[in-house]
Parts: structure tokens; sequence; C-alpha cells
């Protein structure tokens, strides 16, 4: 199928783009199209204007600084991905960016427009919730930065209003004494994740001093728990303080944490698996995704294993 | 209804065309239906199958996904493009010739671009290299075997190596 009849502009500029946008409430945003265009083809959407933002100047940067990575509204997935800087200064996106569709999609896909697109079945929201970070959004009014924590309204539904765009995210580095891990199980390479989990596993000495989990495609939205408590628990309770200062993770700690993390989470039934299939699946990957950030910690840390 | 229709300018394989089109019109149309360029193929029309792939400014991306619209400030590559300048094969599709990499040929368009693109990133690739280029273009007919030895082969020939055996080379030189 075809898209329906809209108008099109493409503006040179931010603003210009801004004034196309706030003067037809039927107007949207078009970045890499690589989400948008499909939903056209099949009129699951129909705007009456596209304003084209990628003629727009200055946006397509990919920076490291003090507070991690900062990635512009038209720096294509596959830029991002290229980054050994984002790599140095936050792994997780360069782990989870890899598991995003195929070179293709990502040579013209962006991680804005990822973030913004709010699937809670890619990757990239639940990692920028997982690092606590934050989008900067502009309008023709003025600016406002929306932490992660605050995007997701629902399934593919952002909290930016109709007339703001996003401008740049920002991924904040990785801390010290942390590790990351990300883990999906797809149909196919490069499908969307039936499951989708990413740890950050923070240890102080021998110790998890933290663990939080982010899951993709088993609740309405991006979702982060927090796990400490299930690890941390778990280690005390060891009998020896051989056994406690030992580094790897105990089988009962990661069921605990992954029966602990279901709690949150609502799998739902599909086409492509079932509730139990992806609680399952929910069961296993917190435990290979915790297991894999401790470890991450500990190499990079220099832990006493 | 008259619809709104757009003054654009497409460069394709080096030349530039003038076209009138409506702002909905897919690129992989405008190719084909206002360009007759019908080399590039349309399988999904959503971004999954990669028949209707071409380069923009020399990356692959899906003309089913992008606009006429949006494309004028970008230069586009199409299969017609990937032949060289005396109009005999370029390399891969010299090595798709010699590998059998296609059956129907449906599929070929988008697996040549590709192809054409991922060697010049990656000029010596391994078989799992062959493979990962390929990931996102699907084929009914050949069961990719001899997709992957043509793109070794591929490799192989713009090299101007004359390895006699498709998909045998060594890595190196
Ligand atoms: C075959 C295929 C497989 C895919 N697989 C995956 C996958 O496994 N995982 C995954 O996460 N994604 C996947 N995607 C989607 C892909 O990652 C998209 O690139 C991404 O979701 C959207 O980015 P975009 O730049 O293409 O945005 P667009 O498609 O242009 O826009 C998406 C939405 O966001 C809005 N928008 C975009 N940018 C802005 C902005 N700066 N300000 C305000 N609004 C904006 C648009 O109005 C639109 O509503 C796949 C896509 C395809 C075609
Ligand atoms: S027709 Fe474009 S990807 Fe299938
Ligand atoms: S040769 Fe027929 S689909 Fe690939």
């Amino acid at each position: 199928m075809k898209p329906a009849p809209f108008s099109f502009v493409r503006p040179q500029g931010l603003q210009h783009a801004l004034e196309a946008l706030a003067a037809d409430p039927g107007a949207k945003v078009l970045a890499g199209g690589q989400s948008l265009v499909p939903l056209l083809s099949m009129r699951l959407a129909a705007p009456s204007t596209l304003v084209d933002i990628n003629a727009l100047p200055d946006l397509d940067h990919v920076r490291v600084d003090d507070s991690g990575v900062r990635v512009g509204a038209l720096a294509r997935q596959a830029d991002v991905l290229g980054s050994d800087d984002v790599r140095r200064v936050q792994p997780l996106l360069s782990l989870a960016l890899s598991q995003v569709a195929h070179a293709t999609i990502r040579n013209r896909g962006t991680v804005v427009g990822s973030l913004v697109h709010a699937d809670a079945a890619a990757e990239l929201p639940m990692v920028l919730t997982l690092l606590g970070g934050s989008v900067s959004v502009a309008s023709a009014t003025g600016t406002r930065t929306i932490p992660a924590a605050e995007l997701y309204a629902g399934p593919l539904e952002s909290t930016l209003h109709h007339d703001e765009i996003a401008v740049e995210a920002l991924f904040p580095g990785l801390g010290p004494g942390e590790g990351v891990a990300f883990e999906e199980v797809s149909r196919r390479h490069g499908d969307y994740a039936l499951c989708g989990v990413a740890a950050v596993v923070r240890v102080e000495g021998a110790h998890v001093a933290e663990a939080r989990v982010g899951y993709m495609s088993v609740a309405d939205v991006p979702t982060v728990v927090d796990l400490t408590t299930a690890l941390v628990e778990e280690v005390a309770q060891r009998p020896s303080r051989r056994a406690r200062n030992q580094g790897e993770l105990s089988d009962q700690a990661v069921s605990a944490a992954a029966e602990l993390a279901l709690q949150h989470l609502d799998p739902a039934d599909d086409l492509h698996a079932s509730s139990a299939y992806r609680a399952q699946l929910v069961r296993v990957l917190t435990a290979h995704a915790l297991r894999a950030a401790h470890d991450d910690a500990v190499v990079r840390g220099g832990a006493p294993g | 209804m008259s619809e709104e229709l757009y003054d654009v300018r497409l460069t394709v394989n080096g030349v530039a065309h003038d076209v009138r089109v409506p702002a909905r019109r897919l690129l992989s149309d405008a190719l084909r239906h206002d360009l007759g360029l019908t080399g590039t193929h349309v399988g999904c029309e959503h971004g999954v199958c990669g028949a209707c792939t071409v380069l923009v400014d020399g990356r692959p991306a899906r003309s089913c996904l992008m606009f006429a619209v949006s494309a004028v400030d970008s230069s586009i590559t199409t299969v017609e493009g990937l032949t060289r300048d005396d109009g005999t094969l370029g390399p891969v599709q010299q090595a798709f010739a010699e590998c059998h990499g296609l059956q129907c040929g449906f599929c070929t368009p988008g697996f040549l671009t590709t192809i054409t693109a991922g060697l010049a990133d990656h000029p010596s690739p391994t078989e799992d290299d062959a493979r990962e280029m390929v990931a996102g273009n699907l084929c009914r007919c050949t069961g990719y075997t001899n997709i992957v030895k043509s793109v070794l082969r591929a490799a192989a020939l713009r090299d101007g190596r004359r390895t006699p055996s498709p998909g045998t080379e060594e890595s190196e030189t």
C-alpha cells in the first residue's frame, strides 16, 4: 500500500521547522523514516504534513563529555554504533545498537527517532531509561529536558508535545565500578526481540553495591527494576566469609532477582511468543545479563575475583 | 481531487533528473515509474525484504522507506549504476553471474547494491563477514550459499585477483 496524501516541508533551520510543526496540528516530524514510513505505507498513520528535519544544520553530532554521550537528532544509528568514543564512555549503548535492526536500516534510522518513537520492543528507549538519560526538546516557544523516567507514557507514546522536536539525547557514561551487559532473543537476527534485557551492575571490592536491569518487549513501556536487594541479601546469607567474597553470583541469587523482576513485568501473548515463554526468557536472560554485567564490572575494576 | 505536486531534482547514477511528484511518492516508485529505472525491485514496501535497496551517498538504504522529495540533497546509486563505464558488469554483478548468486533475480538488485557498499568498507571479508553483510536482505530462491560465495568472489575480482574457484579465496591476497 501507499501512504495517504500529505504536504511536505524540508526546512533549512530549526526555527522554521518548529513553526511549521506548530502551524498544523496534524503535522509530524520525519527523521530517518525507518519507523514512520512503514506506518504511513500501511496507513496506520496519516499526518496532514510531514516536516522533514534531515536538512537541519548542526544536529548530526555524536559527542562525549564528562556527563556521557550526547547524540544529536540527525546522528544515524550506524554512526553512533561506529564511534569508538561512545563504546569507551558508554559501552551499553554500543551493545544495544548492534541489536537494532540491520546495518542498512541503521544507516538511515536515528537514535533520537528511536527514543521518541517509544516502542517498548525497541532497544534504545530501554537503555536510555536504564541509564537515567534524558532527551532535550525544542518548540517554537522554548526548550526543555525530559528525563527518561518521564519520557514514556504508553505503547508508542512519548510525552513530547505535538509541536516539539527532540534535538539531543544524553546517555550518561559508565560510572566507577560499573559493568554492563545486553542480552536479547529474537526470532531472526535483526528482528525486534521477543525479550531483551540490559544490566548495569556496580561492584565495590568483591561486593555487589547495585544492580539495575532494564526490560524490553515484556511490558507496555521500557521498564527498569532495581534488583540490588535480591543479590545483596543472597550474598549476605552465604555460610562462609569465603563464599561471600567469591566473585560469582550464585544460581539462587540470579533466580531470586529474576522472580523479583517478573513482579514488575507483564509479558504478553502474541503471534511470536506466549506469555509463559516470554516469562521464561526473562528468567534466563536476567541471569545471563546479571552475570555478564558483574563479570564486566570485575574486569573493568580489576577487583579481586 | 488534485494532489499538490513538488518539483524535485534527483541525482541518480551521476545524472540529474527533474521530476514533479506528490510528496507521498516513495523513492522506489520515483525511480521505477518516473525515471524508468526498473532495476530497483519492490517486495514488501516496509523495509523488511531489502529488494529495493539503493545507495544513498554511498550507503545502502531502503528506497521504499524514503520519499523522493527527501532525496533532493543526496546522490543515489541504483543497480543500473553498478556496471563499469564501458557497459560491462561490475565486480559484484560479475561474481553473481559466475557463482550462480541468483535464480529468479527478484532480490538481486538489493544484494548487489548492499554488497557493493559492504566491500568498500570491508574489502577482504571472511565468510562470516559476508553473511553479516547480506543479513538484512531476503532471498527466497538461493538458500544464500551462492550469495555468500559471490561476496567472496566479488572481493577477489575487486582486487584484480583471478582466483579460479569461487568461494575458496584465502583472506590474504
Ligand atoms: C526492517 C526494520 C527492522 C527494525 N528493527 C528494529 C529493531 O530491532 N529495534 C529497534 O529498536 N528498531 C527497529 N527498527 C526501527 C528503527 O530503529 C527506526 O530507525 C527507529 O525506530 C526510528 O528512527 P527514525 O529516525 O527512522 O525515525 P522516523 O521513522 O523518522 O520517526 C519515528 C517517529 O518519531 C518521530 N520523530 C523522529 N525524530 C523526531 C525528533 N527529532 N523529534 C520529534 N519527533 C521525532 C516521528 O514523528 C515518528 O513519529 C526497524 C525498522 C525496520 C524498517
Ligand atoms: S521493498 Fe523495500 S525493503 Fe522490501
Ligand atoms: S533469486 Fe529469487 S529471491 Fe533471490
